[in-house]
């Protein structure tokens, strides 16, 4: 079996008398989609926060690419090919929607402090931004205000970014949390092909497409995993079922 | 073309023809007046930088404004009377050229920024504000309390400084090297606000998580504009001083700081000529209303009051509308 | 430098820290409460200070003329309240100073229209001149001992109106969360110009106290003004708390560094040497504080998280 590209080892975390993590394993392994899910509060921002470098966890250590991330900063994470997308749109929304992804592009090469070659005539940097654009759908909208699209289309737009970067793994803290049922319906179809790319940490709350793409799922309950496993692992796992599947059930 | 760029060439047509009219009609005092609204163009220029761009409030870009000054009253003082700035562990000499004042100028407010900006940008909001204008009152006060170099009284030089084939005492002349400056600046400014690093900073301003996540440090984008935007007000500052042949703490000032401001503001933020248009307009109104009252600040104070609560956006925004996204 | 003088020195130090307080925690409250910076609060003191020299002036009483400058006060800052800030409170920082940077050269130039550039004096009362002898057979002004009583006895007061009072409630409340107290039924927009008056009111009685050591004149806020900004950058901006400790630490560390570091390098410098760097060095002590103190506590140290 290969290395796991990710490897989340012991890691805990507590603020005051809440304890947000504890003690918590994960592994992502090449061309999977690893899904993360739990009640709200459960603790998955502050997870993905800790992996991602936004938050120092207490105690335990985080892998990526084979070297321990766990002092180094958010951006020094992404350099590695953390790519992560937000729960909450993060773009910079006065630009358009082609600036944006010409910065992800920008971020990929990394030769940021150039200060006299336009940035929006670079080729290059307009070819991969368009790929990715194109990639999720957006390309007819490249002129586009970011602040003037729909709350969908912000969501493409996050995913084409993190797709620029090329990342070694995808972060995605609920890409489709807001879209109709035919946008997640396409975005689901778009991550599905994605794996082969690279693997995927999925957190989100949408049962049905967990259980139709994740090939394995964690279940986050009060900042514990009480279990990993394939789909079907996890939907006959009585606990899993008492704590969490019951009550969407119900 | 877009309204924003004529009203561009119309300001920088504007600012070329008018010296030349004052020059033609024998009206030196004119040629002056427009020299003060070009070098505070500069200095608005470099607090764009930061304010506009970078989204940075420094309340206290006179003391790069104050550190070009001296710089520029130091090394001329120096020349002037014979006597060397330092002869241990080597001798430097003054100078009375232009050239090698304004590399000083920036190479000084440079570092200077680059120190101020380090420890200020730890913080952000409205600590940052009160930082800034905190350090730059430092400097206020000690170049009061700096009895070697007139202390509160300032320094006088006796003629102005020299360029390589120019008569600087030539109003027209002086202009014109103010005019090519500023010129220079705003190209520069203008490729700067295009290129990866305009772009990225820009990025930085409305958003840091998203700059981050790309494997970029905002931090490090705010201290490199910060530094260059001192630069710039630096080098005005050497350009100020010059012109008046003088140079004297109240450059530190705060208010200067709040007049650099409003250069920016009276514009139009993060328009690259919007400081042109707020210099100028500024000067204006000092114009014409310092000839109706003595106490023409209040109408600044009420036109500035009108502006931020009424007119966001400045001449600029009044002109040329919402700011188009460019690609 | 013998023991006596520098405890005269110190009392200076905590006497300035003490004005330094009434006009910090009136900045430090707004910011905290409304979210607001406001450079115009050095107007306000001058305005205090103002009215408390013209009703010196008039009627001769000392105790009427700090009640001019608290009421002053108070009225000009409902009035700027009602008629600008409130339009302020959404805005972002940069609005807001210029805003209130505009507040300032209406105010100031407005001063000198009416009242002209020559400074006004304002006379300590006969019952406050003259020293006192203190234990240790420390000679003391009588008028700077009484600042510093009156400066405690207005923080101790404005301690327990936050902490027990039903407006101090309201006050916190506002600070955590600005929808929570309009969710409770507070009139939001009388509270905001309750504080800002209150705020209006110390500095207006700061600057009346301190008119009658220095003269009143045209600009007299704006030092103080700055100084109350790096009292509430070290103290941390919001809290009380840190703007009094902020407020003695700055007071005492300018009066101190004042006396003590030229005679400092006098010790082996030549005296005139010695004085001129030690006054610049002295000038600068306060804002090396603060770089100190943001160097390992970026939101001061009282600043929330």
């Amino acid at each position: 079996m290969t290395d796991p590209v990710l490897e989340v080892r012991g890691v805990s975390k507590s603020f005051g008398a809440l304890i947000a993590s504890n003690d918590i394993n994960l592994d992502l392994y090449p061309g999977e989609i690893h899904a993360l899910i739990g009640p709200n509060g459960a603790g998955k921002s502050t997870l993905i926060k800790q992996i991602s470098g936004g938050l120092r966890p207490d105690s335990g250590r985080v892998h990526f690419a084979g070297r321990d991330v766990t002092d180094l900063s958010t951006a020094a994470r992404a350099r590695l090919g953390m790519g992560r997308t937000f729960q909450i749109s993060s773009l910079a929304m006065d630009y358009t929607v082609l600036q944006n992804a010409v910065l992800g592009a920008l971020g990929h090469r990394g030769d940021v402090f150039r200060f006299f070659r336009p940035a929006m005539t670079d080729p290059e940097l307009l070819d991969r931004a368009r790929d990715s654009l194109e990639t999720v759908g957006l390309e007819e909208f490249h002129a586009v205000r970011t602040s003037e699209l729909s709350h969908g289309q912000r969501r493409q737009l996050e995913v084409a970014v993190a797709l620029t970067l090329s990342p070694k793994v995808f972060l995605m803290d609920e890409p489709m949390a807001g879209l109709g049922g035919e946008g997640s319906h396409r975005l689901m179809g778009f991550l599905d092909g994605l794996r082969s790319q690279a693997p995927i940490l999925l957190v989100e709350h949408d049962m049905d497409a967990v259980f139709a793409l994740a090939d394995r799922i964690s279940v986050l309950v009060y900042g514990e995993i009480i279990a990993t496993g394939t789909v079907g692992e996890i939907r006959e796992n009585p606990e899993v079922r008492s704590a969490y599947l019951g009550e969407e059930d119900a | 073309m877009r309204r924003e760029t004529i009203l561009n060439f119309s300001l920088l047509g504007l600012l070329f023809l008018f010296p030349l009219w004052a020059w033609v009609a024998d009206e030196p005092f004119l040629i002056t007046l427009a020299t003060r609204a070009v070098i505070f163009a500069i200095a608005g220029v470099g607090l764009n930088l930061a304010l506009g761009f970078g989204g940075l409030v420094s309340f206290g870009h006179a003391l790069f404004f104050g550190l070009g000054g001296y710089a520029m009253g130091i090394l001329a003082h120096h020349a002037q009377t014979y006597v060397p700035m330092f002869t241990w562990p080597f001798v430097i000499e003054g100078t009375t050229s232009m050239p090698i004042i304004w590399l000083t100028a920036i190479a000084v407010s440079a570092l200077v920024a680059l120190g101020v900006g380090a420890l200020s940008l730890r913080t952000s909001g409205v600590y940052f504000i009160m930082i800034t204008l905190a350090f730059a009152q430092m400097f206020y006060y000690f170049a009061i309390s700096w009895s070697a170099y007139g202390g509160e009284d300032g320094l006088s030089i006796y003629v102005r400084n020299e360029f390589p084939g120019l008569n600087t005492m030539d109003p027209i002349q002086f202009y014109a090297i103010c005019y090519v400056i500023l010129l220079v600046m705003l190209f520069f400014v203008f490729r700067l606000s295009r290129s990866s690093f305009g772009l990225m900073l820009g990025a930085a301003r409305q958003n840091e998580d998203r700059v981050q996540a790309l494997g970029q440090v905002p931090y490090r984008m705010y201290l490199t504009a910060f530094v260059i935007s001192g630069a710039i007000t630096g080098l005005a500052g050497a350009l100020f001083a010059d012109l008046n042949r003088f140079v004297s703490p109240v450059m530190f000032d705060w208010h200067t700081s709040g007049e650099i401001m409003i250069f920016v503001i009276l514009g139009g933020v993060g328009r690259v000529l919007g400081p042109v248009a707020g210099a100028a307009l500024f000067i204006l109104l000092e114009h014409s209303l310092g000839g109706v009252s003595d106490y023409w600040h209040i109408y600044l104070g009420a036109i500035l009051l009108g502006v931020v609560l009424f007119a966001r956006g400045g001449l600029f925004g009044l002109i040329a509308g919402r700011e188009v996204a460019h690609d | 430098m013998s023991s006596i003088l520098l405890i005269e020195q110190a009392l200076n130090g905590l006497q300035f820290g003490v004005m330094l307080f009434l006009m910090a925690a009136g900045l430090t409250l707004i910011f905290g409460v409304m979210g607001l910076i406001n450079l115009a609060h050095g107007s306000l003191f001058m305005i205090g200070a103002f009215a408390a020299a013209t009703v010196a002036a008039a009627t001769g009483s000392f105790l009427l003329a700090l009640a001019a400058s608290l009421a002053a006060a108070a009225v000009a800052g409902v009035i700027v309240e009602v008629v600008v800030i409130r339009r302020l409170y959404d805005r972002d920082h940069l609005d807001q100073v210029l805003a209130t940077f505009a507040l300032i050269l209406i105010f100031s130039e407005g001063t000198r229209w009416v009242f002209g550039s020559f400074p006004l004096f304002l006379d300590r009362p006969d019952w406050l001149s003259g020293s006192v002898m203190l234990p240790f057979g420390i000679r003391y002004s009588l008028y700077r001992l009484a600042i510093i009583l009156v400066g405690l006895a207005v923080a101790a007061a404005l301690f327990l109106m936050i902490s027990r009072t039903r407006i101090g409630i309201q006050i916190r409340a506002g600070e955590n969360d600005r929808e929570m107290i309009g969710a409770l039924g507070v009139n939001i927009s009388l509270l905001y110009t309750l504080v800002f008056a209150l705020g209006a009111a110390l500095a207006g009685f700061a600057g009346a106290l301190i008119g009658a050591i220095q003269s009143v004149q045209v600009g007299m806020g704006e030092p103080v003004l700055i100084l109350a900004f790096v009292v509430i950058v070290i103290g941390g901006i919001g809290s009380i708390k840190g703007a009094f400790i902020g407020s003695i630490l700055v007071g005492m560390t300018d009066t101190l560094g004042r006396s003590l570091l030229p005679a400092l390098f006098g010790l082996f410098m030549d005296p005139a040497a010695a004085t001129s760097v030690g006054a610049s060095l002295a000038s600068m002590s306060i804002y090396i504080l603060m770089a100190g103190v943001l160097l390992f506590r970026p939101k001061g140290l009282f600043g929330g998280t």
